[in-house]
Order: structure tokens, then sequence, then C-alpha cells
């Protein structure tokens, strides 16, 4: 199962909107072994096409390296279809080289660039695997970002717990 | 000559679970040669038909190889090797 909080939802959401009828990519990742998608990092699709995406090479660098020093990984790896269902493609399935990641797919089929509902489904591919799971979107905001309650005593004790 | 290489989740399998792992090597073919005597199976990961595999990307020292002479990219001891498979698909 996903879980994943209805902002960073509505966010993937909107950037798949926003690059319809191109397909739109990223991920959210999160701290090393936590499964919470936690920090959502929208990507260029360097194929700029709307039956193809990739991360520009560069870019796919600098991102690992982020969440290495953070100790994060992708949590989440999500992609649009711009004019097919929300269902990994063949292509999807043979590239898909994070088994411990949960790929997102959203369609914008229906609606393009307008407003509407649109398909958000998650799934796990493994070894050219595909399993779908259910998606628990949630309200509650991800753990408190450090920064944000440093001034605050009981939240800094806090935090230190849950890091624990 | 030691180089350190950082191998992605995906390949770990071949490496023991280690994430990142030493190898030898005066070119990345070389190095990459070293890599299959202790990991064997991985160079075919890497490696189609002579090349480096479409959707498998290399970096040496934070630069993409297929811009410093892709396979044939020189290196020197204490650079530092990244494999990333691409994120992508259709």
């Amino acid at each position: 199962m996903l879980t994943i909080t209805s902002a960073i939802r509505d966010e993937i959401v909107a950037h798949a909107k926003r690059d319809h009828p191109d397909e739109a990519c990223g991920i959210v990742a999160g701290p090393e072994g936590s499964d919470r998608a936690e920090r959502l990092v929208p990507m260029i699709n360097a194929a700029g096409s709307p039956t193809f995406y990739e991360f520009d090479s560069g870019e796919l660098l600098a991102l690992y390296k982020q969440m290495w020093a953070n100790d994060e990984e992708p949590v989440v790896i999500y992609h649009s279809h711009t004019s097919t269902e929300a269902y990994p493609s063949r292509t999807d399935i043979g590239l898909a080289s994070e088994p411990g990641a949960h790929y997102v797919l959203v369609s914008t089929r229906e609606h393009g660039n307008s407003a509407g509902p649109v398909e958000f489904r998650s799934y796990r591919i493994i070894d050219g695997q595909v399993t779908e799971e259910e998606v628990h979107v949630t309200e509650a905001e991800p753990a408190a970002h450090q920064g944000a309650v440093a001034d605050d005593p009981a939240h800094q004790h806090n935090q230190q717990n849950e890091s624990e | 000559m030691a180089i350190e290489v950082r191998i992605p989740t995906i390949l770990r399998t071949y490496t023991g679970g280690e994430k990142s792992v030493e190898a030898s090597g005066a070119t990345l073919t070389a190095l990459i040669d070293d890599l299959e005597g202790k990991h064997p199976g991985i160079k075919d990961r890497l490696i189609e038909n002579g090349d480096l595999r479409r959707f498998v990307n290399l970096y040496v020292n934070d630069e993409d190889v297929r811009f410093t002479g892709g396979l044939e990219t020189g290196l020197s001891d204490g650079d530092q090797v990244v494999v990333l498979p691409a994120v992508a698909g259709g």
C-alpha cells in the first residue's frame, strides 16, 4: 500500500496537468527504509514527449547525490500517461529499476490541462512483475521539518524521538 | 589503483548487498572487466554488444561518460564512478 498526503498527491496531479500533452515525471523521496513519501521532486522530462519520459542524466545524478547525502531513497517514482490509462506500459515495466519504489501512474487523458478528476494509481514493479496496490491518502502533513520547529524545544524533543 | 564504484540498488544482488565496491582499471572498459571478475554477471547489466546500455548511466567524477569518451574514458586513482539506471519509461 502507498500512503501519501493529499498535498503531495495534488501536486503530482497538478504537475501532470501542467505538462500535458507531454508526460510529466518526478519522484517523492523519503528517509531510507521509512516508506514515507515526504519530499516531492518534480523532474523535467528530458524526452519532452507524449509517449516517453526520461530524467536528464545530469539531473538524475544530482538528485541521487542529494538523496544519499540526506539518507533518503526514492519512495515514489511517478509519471503521467497522456492518452492511455494509468497502468504501466511495457516500456515502463522493462525499465523499472527501483524494486523498493512505489510506481505511481497518473492519466490525464480525460481532462488534459483542465480541471477534473484524474486516475492516480500505484504499483510495485519487480522483475517484470506488476502488482497494483491500494493508495491511502492522508490529510496530515508528514513529520515537521527541522528548522520550522527549531525554536521550540518540545518539538525538537519529539523529532529526536521519531528519528531514533 | 583503487576506484570507488557506487552500485545502484538493483545491481546489489551482484555485490552481496554492498552500496559501493572498489575496482581498478586505466579505462572504464578495464574497470568493468575487473568488476566482472569480482562480481560475475554485473558486466552484462552494464554492457550490450560492446557498448554501454542505453538505459544505464555511468559517471566519472560527476561527468556522464557519454560526454567524456564513453567506455574509453580514462581513470586515475581516487576517481569516483557512479552507476545509475535511467529513470525512464513510456
